[in-house]
């Protein structure tokens, strides 16, 4: 079925249809990651977001079990690659990914030209986008007010509040606890946790942890989608945990709220760092590491009493901050990796250390 | 560090090719950006390692410790880098390093530590050392009776594999499913050899490798990941090979990325590493790698943690990832590891646009990662791991037809001859451009006319073998399912699929209201584009030829789009030259070049005939073109390449050498011209169509090139000249063409214009012979008409090389062959200066070549074939193109003769003569029949060899030695069979036999030979033929190793039989030298050359008296 992708800038792209069949709007972005598919589009960061996938070929795995996905669900609003495979060929695989994306309601289109998405992003920032179907056939004509959707810019609602967990669970067992705010957690933040012998309590992104009524151990900000400062209630309940000076990671999201927390300043990039290639040198050492991205915003201002702790070995941007004293530290990129290379997941034991 | 000593690859051979002469040429620039002096010793002069603008030194000696302690001792070196050359290198250093030769002179090996190759290069430390890392290798024992062979078949667990212990060609091996089939076979086994062994056996698992750089400061990464289309049992240099992986998972892919850093981390390695696994498609429960496998290597993992914060546990990713092996089961096994740049590694490089040579040589410097700018972008550095928004697929060129005697099949060990590498952004483009890339004849990979039955197809596709993709396809075309195909040849049925896409556009496009033009729409048109087929073949498939579907294509603006490799997806703007087209996209990235654009064409895969020469020229040409203010754009496809490098051309072109992709590609850049002749038979291939289409060639015009290759036009130009050539007709009779032969003479050479399988060419003796080839090899008939020419023995071939414009040489060398005429040129030993031209047939060359030259109105390079009998000078060959001996002769005279053939493109030549030298350059070739089992090394009319070397000499025999010895030369000891047909040769032959045994040689000879030698009063051991049933016989000496030289002449080597596919025991004497590795010569010049030399210089004793001189010594 022919599909069109809409830019705001006006700029459209035919595409064959590989998902479901309903327009979607979201803030379209590119992620170079060639491997993975199946933990990025259950990545909750992804939320709101329309993924262009600068690899070209999509699906040759299929879908595996959703035991193994990074959360329950689905989270970009679309999907767009270059070639789509409709014949996995993997003994892992349940189904395939036009299936899965049409059990999750999610449209994907098929455009060739992927690489000129990706430079007209680069080039031009991450910017609105719709999916929107050719009304003419039966399927559709249904929903045809659906084409008239707006461009919906996924970074003015709290998109966090969207993806976050509604309630509190409790996982593992040990002498520690840590509490994982989640912002929009992966799943494999709390499996890298797990297999290091902790008590893991997961809370709502704005959750009064003190409420708890347990002993924290340390305290881990999850990943999660947009901008963080929308995220008040987390950045008020973090000012509380550096008070009460328990050890705290974050990651990604988490970074950014630690910076406010702690009064630096975060901004939007022009488009972002999506891909699991983006090496991030330890500042002060010759050791450099590779690094799964998926972020828009990143920190501008260090805050006081924070150093530097990795920074962007391409474009020099912040990818992490330590405390000179306390045990408050945070990285941009992400430690439990699913997607990309799993170099970094020693920052758990650092983190885990301090507790 | 002030000078380094690289130590090169010598001569292409199967195995070991053109990959090394990239990866030296970049490490020398590497080298030199550091103000680093730089050495260099390689035989190979047709490399551009080997130029002048590259190593400060150069000596075109063996890579052999003696040769490399001489230089050493004279040069003084501080340290020696043995990673870029290939096992050659590697070997040789490490025996230098063992024999205490680097410490006796204070060198120091940079990048990995010796311990480590060592490590590395010995089967059973390195399991052992990976084992007590944690890491899964395939198990693997020697047993000697049955009760321990079960055992040890339970330990592995079955199926298993069973070999026998010493035996050759895998007798009573096989695989056994249970214990019942494992007594009986090893029982068998064990009946005839005293220990067999029981190997994990890898039915149909994936192969998957990595390419890891590393640091003095253990940053690691990976830069390319590489799936095998075959499964494993296929080696890999024989695989199609895609990159990136297509069928792993983000866990898999990652899981064994981060083993290959762990293993590269763990051997210390500086610079760059390769790391081959086996991967269990579908692995079950008892065959997982076990959780405490992964979690066992706490202990030696911390050794090269440098940071802090990783003192505590790095490994815990592992222990993360072991918890996840309950939802991410993973059956994996190493099963090779090369501390050294590879093949793997040089197409890793072209395949990521991520200068893995360059980069190695600047961290064993002791750079870190982030200290090396990304060269291909400019604007990062090398620290990352490429992301790649397009496929690459990888093919192997075999020329199988070339030997006689071998098969088609391939397995563990290499055949093929060299590879070419396609970029398209599906799976299904690559593939199709990429067999055309093979420059064999095929327009995609549905071209499969077999006159097979089903179970053969299914047959072939069970048998790993050259052609098995076109079976594949085939057997798509006959409804076989995807299932089947992929239970009989364990390929992934990812590729299968994609194949059936293939296989199914082309159906559709045949079913539909075919034939009809009108009824091609543009968008099944474009489809078929996007799935890579050419025009030709879908004008073959709806009766249209490649100009209209061109035509349509234009009217309805389907062009391909022109895209970057930038190494990121496109996620920086990349400032790279290196391009491919595809049909998957819908702009170009970069804007055309314009007027000042020359587009060069290169040489395609390497290949018997045409290999590392082509590219020199290329490379020469493209680099002088800046002379001229003009910008340089090749198009080749060929990843062992520098043509193909990053900094050689202004723009460069991974694509296919064919018609429709270069004038796609001129119609983009619209330069102001193309040039032909630089790039070897390929792009000469194709002149006339370029040609026609309005494209301007720059040089000699498309209608003179076809004066000269026209056999009529050219004969009957010769003859208007008053040049003599040898008597020549072309038949379509078969009466009429035995009377021919039998009016001019026996031996004649026949040339079937029409090759059914096998030789293109023969030389026959009688007509028998003559009968027999036309019949078995081609046909004869109107449409294939046949040439039979006279052949003139015990003639001298000659080459003359030349460089004219307008007419008019500007410069030309003449060297002369060794051997006979009837050699094929490829195979013939060369001496430079021509030292056995008389001054008269020299003169009279000169002459011709100006007449010609002038006819045909030459600018550009040409190379003609002389001949010369009796003082007579006969042409054999002219061509209008770029010889395979131009980076010979421009190294040996000093005149690069490149830069002239541009100077020429640019009417600014100058007219040089040059001067006779005080020196004498060799160039020998380099046969790898070793690795083409069963195939007779007998010299011929075809070309066998897969490269060359050159070395220089105060006199011929010295730089023959010194070539020979490059190689692989050696002698052991002072031993030799000799085995001579007919008894002209005994005689021409008697007295170089006087010198070996002067030499202090003790000689066995055959019967007829040893009575022969004794008439002449020289005594011989005899030996007993194969037939005779006495012993000893020949293969007892070989296989013994009693003789270290066999010298086994023959007249008629086809009379021997293999026509009638009888085994003859002079077959039998060369397979047998060439299968044990004792030096073999089968033509009596080169045989008598060889004596001399040995009688002047004497190696064995040392060959202190080939002298150690560099190339500026010599010039």
């Amino acid at each position: 079925m022919n599909a069109k992708l809409i830019l705001k800038d006006g700029e459209i792209f035919e595409g064959q249809s590989f998902g479901y069949e309903e327009a979607r709007s979201g803030e379209l972005v590119f992620s170079t990651g060639m491997v993975g598919y199946p933990e990025s589009l259950t990545d909750p960061s992804y939320e709101g977001q329309i993924l262009v996938s600068t690899y070209p070929i999509i699906g040759s795995y299929g879908v595996p079990d959703k035991k193994s996905w990074e959360s329950d669900r689905i989270h970009v609003s679309g999907l767009i690659v270059s070639q789509y495979i409709d014949t996995p060929s993997h003994f892992q695989n349940k189904m395939t990914l036009s299936q899965w994306l049409k059990n999750e309601k999610i449209p994907a289109l098929e455009i060739k030209d992927t690489r000129f998405l990706t430079q007209k992003l680069r080039d031009g920032g991450a910017q609105l986008a719709k999916i929107v179907f050719d009304t003419s056939t039966p399927s559709t004509l249904l929903r045809t007010s659906l084409l008239s959707i707006n461009f919906d810019d996924p970074n003015k609602k709290n998109l966090v509040a969207a993806v976050s967990t509604l309630r509190v669970s409790r996982e593992g067992a040990g002498s520690k606890t840590v509490v994982v705010i989640d912002c929009g957690v992966k799943k494999n933040i709390i499996r890298s946790l797990l297999v290091r012998g902790v008590k893991v309590i997961t809370v709502p992104w704005d959750y009064d942890i003190f409420t708890l009524n347990e002993k924290i151990d340390g305290v881990v900000i999850s990943n999660g989608p947009g901008d963080p400062k929308m995220c008040d209630v987390t950045i008020e309940t973090t000012k509380k945990i550096m008070t009460k000076k328990i050890p705290l990671l974050g990651i990604c999201l988490g970074n950014q709220i630690l910076a406010l927390a702690a009064g630096g300043d975060t901004y939007k990039m022009k488009f972002g760092h999506r891909g699991q290639n983006q090496p991030c040198i330890m500042v002060g050492t010759k050791k450099c590491y590779l690094t799964t991205q998926n972020h828009g915003f990143a920190i501008g201002r260090i805050p006081k009493g924070f150093l530097p702790w990795f920074i962007n070995a391409n474009d020099d941007t912040n990818e992490g901050i330590i405390h000179n004293k306390l045990p408050f530290m945070s990285v941009q990129f992400h430690p439990e990796a699913c997607p990309g290379p799993v170099d970094t997941g020693w920052i758990f034991d650092e983190f885990l250390k301090k507790i | 560090m002030k000078k380094i000593l690289i130590l090169g690859s010598g001569a292409l051979k199967i195995g070991q090719a053109g990959e090394f002469d990239y990866s030296g040429s970049q490490a020398i620039k590497a080298f030199k950006e550091e103000k680093i002096e730089t050495i260099l010793i390689n035989s190979n002069i047709a490399t551009i390692q080997t130029s002048k603008e590259l190593a400060d030194k150069v000596y075109f000696l063996p890579v052999t410790t003696e040769f490399v302690e001489r230089v050493i001792e004279k040069e003084k070196p501080d340290a020696i880098v043995l990673s870029f050359g290939g096992q050659t290198a590697l070997n040789c250093g490490m025996e230098l390093y063992k024999k205490g030769i680097l410490k006796k002179y204070n060198v120091q090996v940079l990048g990995t530590p010796v311990s480590a190759i060592d490590l590395t290069e010995d089967r059973e430390k390195f399991a052992n050392h990976l084992r007590k890392i944690g890491i899964s290798t395939p198990k693997s024992f020697a047993v000697t009776t049955i009760e321990t062979g079960l055992k040890k078949a339970i330990e592995i667990g079955y199926p298993v594999m069973v070999r026998t212990g010493f035996s050759l060609g895998g007798q009573k091996s096989g695989v056994v499913e249970n214990e019942k089939e494992f007594f009986s076979l090893a029982k068998e086994a064990l009946a005839f050899s005293p220990q067999i062994l029981v190997e994990k056996y890898f039915h149909h698992y994936k192969e998957i490798e990595y390419e890891v750089v590393r640091d003095l400061y253990d940053n690691c990464v990976t830069v390319c990941n590489m799936e095998n289309f075959d499964p494993l049992g296929v080696h890999t240099g024989e695989s199609i090979v895609v990159a990136p992986s297509q069928t792993l998972t983000n866990f898999e892919y990652h899981h064994l990325r981060q083993l290959s850093i762990k293993i590269v981390r763990s051997l210390g390695i500086v610079g760059e590493c390769n790391v081959q696994f086996a991967l269990n498609p579908n692995p079950k429960s008892e065959n997982r790698n076990p959780k405490q496998t992964q979690n066992s290597n706490d202990k030696n993992s911390n050794r090269f943690d440098h940071s802090k914060f990783e003192n505590s546990r790095i490994v815990s990713n592992f222990e993360l990832r072991a918890s996840n092996l309950d939802d991410h089961p993973v059956e994996y096994y190493v099963i090779e590891v090369n501390a050294r740049l590879s093949r793997s590694s040089a197409l890793a490089s072209k395949a990521t646009g991520y200068p893995l040579a360059y980069v190695a040589a600047k961290l064993i410097l002791g750079k870190s990662l982030m200290e090396i700018k990304n060269q291909v972008t400019q604007i990062i550095q090398s620290f990352f791991e490429p992301a790649l928004d397009y496929i690459v697929v990888k093919i192997p060129r075999w020329d199988m037809d070339k030997f006689k005697g071998t098969s088609e099949k391939i397995g563990s060990s290499m055949k093929s001859v060299g590879e070419i590498m396609a970029i398209g952004r599906t799976f299904e483009e690559a593939i199709q451009k990429g067999v055309r890339m093979l420059d064999i004849g095929v327009l995609g990979v549905t071209d499969n006319n077999f006159n097979l039955t089903t179970d053969e197809i299914l047959a072939k596709i069970k048998q790993a073998n050259s052609k098995r993709i076109f079976f594949i396809t085939k057997a798509l075309k006959l409804g076989i399912t995807v299932q089947k195909i992929y239970e009989l040849s364990g390929i992934d049925p990812w590729f299968l699929y994609r194949l059936q896409e293939i296989v199914k556009a082309e159906k559709e496009i045949v079913s539909v209201e075919n034939k009809n033009f009108c009824s091609l729409q543009p968008e099944q048109l474009l489809r078929l584009k996007q799935l890579g087929f050419s025009d030709k073949k879908i004008g073959e498939l709806i009766g249209k030829t490649e100009f209209e579907i061109r035509k349509l294509r234009n009217k309805w603006k389907l062009k391909p789009s022109i895209f970057q490799i930038d190494t990121m997806a496109g996620e920086f703007p990349a400032k790279t030259n290196y391009l491919y087209t595809t049909y998957n996209g819908g702009h170009h990235d970069v804007a055309p070049i314009g007027d000042k654009g020359v587009m060069v064409l290169g040489s395609g895969p390497y290949r018997i005939g045409s290999s590392v020469e082509f590219d020199w020229t290329c490379v020469n040409t493209a680099l002088n073109l800046k002379k001229y203010g003009k910008k340089s754009i090749i198009i080749n496809c060929n990843p062992e390449t520098v043509s193909t490098d990053y900094d050689i051309s202004d723009r460069l072109y991974f694509e296919e050498i064919s018609f429709e992709r270069v004038a796609d590609i001129y119609e983009f850049e619209n330069p102001s011209s193309v040039i032909l002749s630089v790039g070897g038979q390929t792009p000469s291939n194709i002149s006339k169509k370029i040609d026609k289409y309005g494209i301007k060639i720059i040089g000699t015009t498309a209608t003179d090139i076809d004066k000269a290759e026209d056999r009529k036009k050219f004969s009957q130009l010769l003859d208007d000249l008053k040049i003599k050539q040898p008597v020549w007709n072309s038949f379509t009779e078969m009466e009429v063409a035995l009377k021919f032969a039998r009016d001019v003479g026996y031996p004649i050479l026949v040339r079937p214009s029409y090759v059914l399988s096998g030789a293109a060419m023969s030389l026959c003796y009688n007509p028998i012979e003559l009968k027999h080839f036309i019949e078995k090899a081609s046909n004869i008939n109107k449409k294939y008409p046949v040439t039979i020419s006279k052949y003139m023995t015990n003639a001298r071939e000659i080459e003359f090389d030349a460089v004219a414009e307008k007419g008019v040489v500007k410069v030309f060398a003449i060297s002369n062959h060794i051997e006979h005429a009837g050699v094929h040129s490829g195979d013939a030993t060369i001496v430079y200066p021509a030292e056995r031209v008389r001054f008269f047939s020299g003169e009279r060359m000169i002459e011709i070549a100006r007449q010609l030259s002038k006819s045909l109105n030459i600018t550009g390079p040409f190379n003609i074939q002389f001949m010369v009998k009796d003082n007579e000078v006969f042409v054999i060959e002219l061509n209008l193109r770029a010889s395979r001996t131009f980076p010979f002769i421009s190294k040996v005279t000093g005149v690069n003769f490149a830069e002239v053939i541009v100077d020429s493109f640019f009417d600014k030549a100058k007219e040089q003569r040059i001067k006779y030298p005080n020196y004498v350059a060799v160039k020998a070739p380099q046969f790898s029949f070793a690795r083409m089992e069963g195939a007779d090394p007998a010299l011929g009319v075809e070309m066998g060899s897969t490269g060359e070397v050159a070395c220089f000499g105060d006199t011929a025999e010295e730089a023959y030695l010194k070539s020979l010895i490059s190689t692989g030369l050696s002698l052991k000891n002072k031993s030799a069979l000799i085995s001579i047909g007919g008894d002209d040769f005994k005689l021409r032959f008697s007295e170089s036999i006087w010198r070996l045994k002067n030499l202090g040689y003790t000689l066995y000879a055959t019967k007829k030979t040893h009575l022969f030698l004794k008439t002449k009063g020289v005594r011989t051991k005899l030996v007993h033929k194969l037939y005779d049933k006495q012993s000893p016989t020949v293969i007892d000496l070989i296989e013994k190793r009693i003789v270290s030289l066999v010298i086994n002449l023959s007249e008629d080597y086809n009379n021997e039989g293999s026509f009638k596919r009888v085994i003859t025991d002079g077959y039998r004497i060369r397979r047998a030298s060439i299968d044990n590795n004792i030096p073999l010569f089968t033509d009596l010049n080169s045989a008598r050359f060889f004596v001399n030399a040995l009688d002047r210089y004497n190696p064995p004793a040392g060959g202190k008296d080939l002298k150690i001189k560099s190339w500026d010594e010599y010039l």
